[in-house]
C-alpha cells in the first residue's frame, strides 16, 4: 500500500458515497413520512455536527473556549445579528479566551 | 421610450431599447431577497470552511503526504471531515495504517450520501448536473440548501456554497501545504468555534417546532455521549437515527404546528 493508493481509494470511496445518495429514487421522498424523516435528518445531523465540533477532540469530550464562543453565537442569533458577523464573533471570542487564559 | 415621430430607423431603435430594457429587467428581477440571502449564506459558509483548508494542508504535509497528494484529496475527496481523519491516522500510523485511514474516511463520508438523498430533489434533473452536485454535496452546501425557504433560493444557496467552499478549500489546502507548520495551531484563531457557529446559524431558523427542537437536542446529546465510545464519524450517524425514529413515529407533534420552511419541493 502506498500513500497514493490510499489517497485515490479513499477519495473514490467518498465520491461513490456522495453519488449513491443521488441514486436513491426520488419517489421515496414523496410520501409524508419519508419526507418528514428527511427534514428531521438534516436537523439531527446538523445538531450532532455542532455538538461534535464544539465538544469533541478526537475521541474525547473537552470543554474549552468553543463552548462560550458558541453561547455567544446563540445569543447573537437570537438578536438576529447577520450570519457572517455571528461566525466572526464566535472565532473572536474563542481566540480571545485562548489568548487570555 | 418616448418617440416624437416614429420612422423605420426609430422603430428599430425602439425595438432594440425595449429588448435592452427587457434584458435588464429580467437580470434585476432574477434574484429576489431570499435568493440574495441564500447567496450571502453560501459565501459566508464558504469563507469559514476555506479557513480550515490551511490547517488541513499543513496537517497533511506534516503527516507525510506531498503537496500533490494533499491537493488531489481536496479536489477528489472534497469533504473536510474525511480528509482530516485520513491525514490524522496516517500521521500516527504511517502507510501501514492505510486501511484504517480509508475506512475512517469512508465512514465519515457516509453522511454526504445521506445529504445527497435530501438534496437531490432540489438539484433537479440532468445527469452531469447531478454528478457535479454529488461531487460538492458536503456539510456546508447541504446545510445552506436545506435551510432556505424557496426552491430557487435552495438551489442558489447550494451552488453558491458549493462553489465558494470548492474554490476556497482547494486554494487554502494548497497554501497550507506550502507554508506547512508556519501557521501554528489554528485554534489560536478560534476557527474551530467559527465552524460550530456556522452550523448553528444554519440550524437556527429551523428550531421553531417542538418536534425539530426535540430532535436537535436529542441528536446533540447522543452525538456527544457516543463520541468517547465510537470511532470518529459514527456518533454523527448514530444521532441521525433519532431523526428516523421521531420522524417515523411522528412524536412531539405540536397541536398547532407553524409552517416549516418547505423542505422538499412538491
Amino acid at each position: 500500500m502506498t500513500l497514493w493508493l490510499i489517497v485515490i481509494i479513499a477519495s473514490l470511496a467518498c465520491l461513490s458515497l456522495k453519488i449513491a445518495g443521488y441514486l436513491v429514487p426520488p419517489s421515496l421522498l414523496e410520501k409524508p413520512t419519508p419526507a418528514r424523516i428527511a427534514n428531521l435528518l438534516t436537523v439531527a445531523l446538523l445538531a450532532a455536527l455542532i455538538a461534535v465540533q464544539t465538544l469533541g477532540s478526537g475521541n474525547r469530550i473537552v470543554f474549552d473556549a468553543r463552548l462560550p464562543a458558541l453561547a455567544v453565537a446563540a445569543l447573537l442569533l437570537k438578536l438576529r445579528v447577520p450570519f457572517i458577523v455571528v461566525v466572526i464573533a464566535a472565532a473572536a471570542v474563542a481566540a480571545l479566551i485562548r489568548a487570555v487564559f | 421610450m418616448a418617440r416624437t415621430e416614429p420612422g423605420p430607423s426609430d422603430d428599430e431603435q425602439a425595438a432594440d431599447d425595449q429588448a435592452d430594457d427587457d434584458q435588464r429587467a429580467s437580470r434585476v428581477s432574477r434574484w429576489n431577497t431570499d435568493d440574495r440571502a441564500a447567496a450571502r449564506k453560501g459565501v459566508a459558509v464558504g469563507l469559514a470552511a476555506a479557513a480550515y483548508g490551511i490547517s488541513y494542508g499543513a496537517l497533511a504535509v506534516a503527516a507525510g503526504l506531498d503537496v500533490w497528494q494533499t491537493c488531489v484529496m481536496s479536489l477528489l475527496m472534497f469533504t473536510g471531515g474525511s480528509q482530516f481523519a485520513l491525514v490524522g491516522i496516517i500521521a500516527t500510523g504511517g502507510v501501514a495504517a492505510g486501511p484504517a485511514a480509508i475506512a475512517s474516511a469512508a465512514i465519515l463520508g457516509i453522511r454526504n450520501g445521506v445529504y445527497g438523498i435530501r438534496v437531490a430533489p432540489i438539484i433537479g434533473a440532468g445527469r452531469w448536473r447531478r454528478f457535479a452536485a454529488a461531487w460538492v454535496t458536503i456539510d456546508e452546501s447541504s446545510a445552506v440548501a436545506t435551510t432556505q425557504p424557496t426552491l430557487r433560493s435552495q438551489r442558489i444557496g447550494f451552488w453558491v456554497a458549493a462553489f465558494s467552499v470548492f474554490i476556497g478549500w482547494n486554494l487554502t489546502s494548497l497554501v497550507g501545504a506550502l507554508i506547512g507548520n508556519a501557521l501554528g495551531d489554528v485554534r489560536v484563531y478560534g476557527l474551530d468555534a467559527a465552524a460550530a457557529a456556522a452550523f448553528l446559524g444554519l440550524l437556527w431558523p429551523r428550531l421553531r417546532q417542538v418536534q425539530t427542537i426535540a430532535v436537535a437536542a436529542a441528536a446533540a446529546v447522543i452525538a456527544a455521549a457516543t463520541t468517547p465510545v465510537l470511532i470518529p464519524g459514527l456518533p454523527v450517524l448514530v444521532a441521525g437515527i433519532v431523526a428516523i425514529i421521531v420522524g417515523g413515529f411522528n412524536w412531539f407533534v405540536s397541536p398547532d404546528p407553524q409552517p416549516e420552511p418547505p423542505g422538499i419541493p412538491t
